[in-house]
């Protein structure tokens, strides 16, 4: 721990460019909230003290106002409707529904486990290598097929997510094992991911720094402690993150192949 | 209408054994789902209690000694064993199984058992005139079979790997490959589902067949509409987990793959599974009846808290038709708002949009219900007894759980509260604040028909405040934490760095927990004391007008000594020509 244990009580900065309609959303909701509950909250109590009970006092038997008794139920329900179709339909189709085409939008893959964030970058031919079951060891935690000429170029991290800033991207999930959860607080949106099929999400970064990767669906012991890192980085700084990354990679690979040369 | 007659299907049993242990009576079985959901209540909460100390302090600081513990660090060390809580640090897998423990225990053995079972089989008979319920051994099986599957659920610690620790949602595929003591949940789940649906079917038939002449549907109290649309809800929604409880049992046992998905891993080997299945198929099953629960939850306790006020306000109910309705409605709705829910699920995402608007529509008859029920206090003369503190402070404490589930039940804004303790804070409201203090005020204002006395009001308000006060301070620093972004269900929060922001409010709410347990003494010495020693209640202590007030305190076996008759509606409170303030539904005149 080196950070003091504090009392902050609203939402961190985002980090976003979607995250504006959202976040004045969440203020306008609140403030609504707040209202409604302020309003109501002074008419209960002033009717606790108003109505107390006195010696001798009888209460009315009837009370006038049973169709004015809809009027609070028709104003929720009028707000609720501006609220679905002002910005519920808009936004979600938006934030859910559409998924920046590849063109416009750099992809990454991601690949979840107990307890580890996989990110499996393209390379320059804009191909991810196959993954196959079979495959997945130890050394190889996606299972991608060497053999695979699309996997030649790609790059894999784990638990670290370099992105550059001002881009979209969107990432492509699985899990591997159980469900897993991709928040980042700063990022404002999140989606499960599970096995057996693919959910993705895409993020317009807006501000450089690193950010924490927390998963929010229970997927185990390990769950508490499944943390990753996104680096949205200046343009020049990703670009020589990709390259070192690629030269490990190849560096490794031959490696790998001078040992099992050596070997038979 | 009745037409069962009050000469007793069965007779007075004389033996200690056939009155109070293997009773067929609905007073004695409510009095003991009364007292077994109190004990799951307070086990449910002691292993929350621990929780907090967890997450209060959830690693050791610089001044950590492992030789010298402290007294109170070294006494839980002792006591839950190095395996659970190594040095009194809570190990992550035992904060998995109490936190699942913890839901399943409140919400199945605890709240529903108390507002349905227990308020439900003692009151609901006596206030629509009936000597006892339709099925009096179907009765009587439903709270065994209950303590069973309590039991069962319970001794799922004792499994190898502990307790089930995979949620109280139980989600596959991790609840599939988790340790034993899951499937003794999903067995403990069955049993106790079962037990639900013998209860609500006695509870409808006896509803609709069993009430005195002259009380009609529309001269029924309040609480018996809330009990009969409960009954529904429970009839309806709980088959669909028992069956889903079934398909995850064989999952787990029989090699089937409802939920696991081709090619799913285990570590870095495949699950043995021939695939196919899906886990959103869980969450579907799972939601379809954990939703229409969470009215099972609050339904019991809006109904106390009406006949609570409405006895302690002197006049009638506002709007009697209104609330009704808006029962019904309720009822009807919770069948299709389960999907709100899962909106970062990875189901369809354009089927997110009519989940909104149903729930956005939901809680228009919750708003009708506060409005109707706050309404109710124009022109009163309002008696400030322990029951009315309770059900008053129900009535904001619901408020702020109904209001933040709005942008929870909107899903742009749902996108980043998801899972957070912003939903923990929300849920809470409706259901500890909100439903278990309408539930202690039941306690306190049906108290002297069960047992002929009164409880204590000095130590009544002690605990309310207490209670009050505690529970605020637990749940409201939750949405803060929420807010900022902290999950739910991390034994450690501040591994994850961007939580130590809000952590501090982690010690205001362990304050907050201890303020809790500590108001509860004077409420479990005023419970016990007033059996024995409480001051004499008489049959109508509250000068109240519906049935249960019209036999004696306690009720005999048969309830009343004749047949009653109804002449008018439940709440003839300060009517205008007559002296009493009350007219109760009984009197011919």
């Amino acid at each position: 721990m080196n950070q003091e244990p504090g009392f902050e009580f609203w939402m961190p900065p985002a980090a976003v460019g979607f995250a504006g309609e959202l976040d004045s959303l969440m203020v306008l909701l609140h403030v609504v909230m707040l209202a409604m509950f302020v309003i109501w909250g002074a008419y209960f109590g002033y009717s606790l003290y108003a109505y107390r009970s006195r010696p001798g006092g009888r209460a009315v038997y009837h009370v006038a106002g049973e169709k004015a008794s809809f009027i609070p139920d028709a104003l929720v329900l009028a707000f609720e409707v501006w609220l679905i179709l002002g910005y519920g339909i808009p936004l979600w189709a938006k934030l859910k529904q559409e998924t920046p085409p590849p063109t416009e939008s750099l992809q990454i893959r991601l690949v979840a486990q107990q307890f580890a964030w996989n990110f499996q970058y393209p390379g320059a031919d804009g191909k991810f290598g196959r993954r196959e079951v079979s495959l997945v060891s130890a050394g190889n935690s996606i299972g991608l097929d060497e053999s695979d000429p699309a996997s030649k170029d790609d790059i894999l991290s784990i638990n670290n997510l370099h992105v550059p800033v001002g881009r979209t991207f969107t990432l492509l999930m699985t899990s591997k094992d159980v469900i897993h959860d991709f928040q980042v607080n700063a990022f404002r949106n999140k989606q499960d991911i599970l096995p057996g099929m693919m959910t993705t999400l895409w993020f317009d970064p807006t501000v450089v720094g690193k950010y924490e990767i927390g998963c929010a669906q229970l997927c185990g012991l390990g769950h508490t402690q499944m943390v990753g890192n996104v680096f949205v980085d200046e343009p020049a700084d990703y670009e020589a993150w990709l390259k070192g990354q690629l030269e490990m990679r190849i560096g490794t690979a031959d490696a790998r192949r001078d040992l099992e040369e050596a070997r038979s | 209408m009745s037409d069962h007659g009050h000469g007793q299907a069965h007779g007075e049993p004389t033996s200690f054994l056939w009155k109070y242990v293997f009773s067929v009576d609905h007073k004695v079985i409510g009095i003991q789902y009364l007292i077994t959901s109190f004990l799951f209540l307070l086990v449910g909460f002691s292993m929350m209690l621990l929780m907090r100390y967890q997450l209060a302090w959830p690693q050791p600081g610089a001044d950590f000694d492992p030789e010298n513990l402290g007294a109170l660090r070294g006494f839980i060390a002792w006591l839950f064993g190095e395996t659970n809580m190594p040095y009194g640090y809570m190990d992550p897998a035992f904060y998995n199984q109490l936190g699942a423990m913890h839901g399943t225990i409140m919400i199945f053995l605890g709240v529903v058992p108390l507002g349905v079972a227990a308020f439900g089989n003692f009151i609901l008979p006596l206030q629509i005139g009936a000597d006892d319920m339709a099925f009096p051994r179907l009765n009587m099986a439903s709270y065994w079979v209950y303590l069973v599957g309590g039991i069962i659920m319970m001794s799922s610690f004792l499994a190898p790997g502990g307790a089930a620790q995979s949620g109280w949602t139980s989600y596959a595929p991790l609840s599939v490959v988790a340790p034993t003591g899951q499937t003794i949940w999903l067995i403990a789940m069955i049993v106790i589902i079962t037990s639900s649906l013998l209860g609500s079917i006695n509870f409808i038939v006896t509803t609709l067949n069993m009430r005195a002449k002259g009380m009609t549907l529309g001269r029924m109290p309040i609480f018996c509409w809330v009990q009969l649309v409960t009954a529904v809800l429970l009839l309806l929604a709980f088959p669909v987990l028992e069956a889903g409880a079934v398909l995850q049992l064989l999952d787990r046992v029989a090699g089937s793959s409802f939920y696991i998905p081709k090619d799913m891993m285990y570590g870095d080997t495949v699950f043995p599974r021939s695939g196919g299945g899906s886990p959103l198929l869980w969450q579907h099953l799972f939601w379809f009846l954990a939703h229409p629960e969470v009215y099972v939850l609050l339904l019991p306790a809006m109904g106390i808290v009406t006949e609570i006020i409405v006895t302690n306000t002197r006049k009638p109910v506002f709007g009697y038709k209104e609330l009704v309705g808006s029962f019904l409605l309720i009822g009807a709705l919770s069948f299709v708002v389960w999907a709100h829910h899962m909106f970062v699920s990875g189901m369809r995402t354009s089927i997110a949009n009519l989940f909104v608007t149903t729930t956005m529509t939901i809680s228009v008859p919750s708003v009708a219900i506060l409005t109707c029920l706050i309404l109710s206090l124009r022109g009163a003369q309002i008696r400030f007894n322990t029951p009315m503190l309770f059900a008053l402070a129900f009535l904001p404490m619901f408020g702020i759980g109904g209001l933040t589930g709005l942008p929870l039940g909107f899903a742009p804004t749902d996108l980043y509260l998801h899972d957070t303790y912003y939903v923990i804070g929300h849920f809470h409201y409706v259901v500890a604040p909100g439903s278990l203090a309408a539930l202690l005020g039941g306690t306190y204002y049906w108290f002297p028909k069960m047992f002929g006395r009164k409880m204590n009001e000095p130590l009544g308000k002690v605990h309310f405040w207490g209670t009050l006060v505690g529970l605020n301070l637990v749940f409201f620093p939750m949405f803060f934490q929420g807010m900022w972004g902290m999950n739910r269900r991390l034994a450690d929060p501040t591994l994850h760095l961007h939580n130590m922001p809000v952590q501090g409010w982690s010690t205001v709410i362990l304050g907050g927990a201890i303020l809790i347990a500590v108001s509860q003494i004077p409420f479990v010495w005023n419970f016990f004391w007033s059996i024995w020693r409480g001051e004499k209640a008489g049959d109508n202590p509250w000068q109240s007008t519906t049935l249960e007030w019209a036999c004696p305190s306690p009720p005999p076996h048969g309830n009343f000594a004749t047949p009653p008759v109804v002449y008018r509606g439940p709440y003839e409170y300060s009517v205008p020509g007559r002296k009493a303030d009350y007219w109760p539904q009984t009197d011919a005149t």
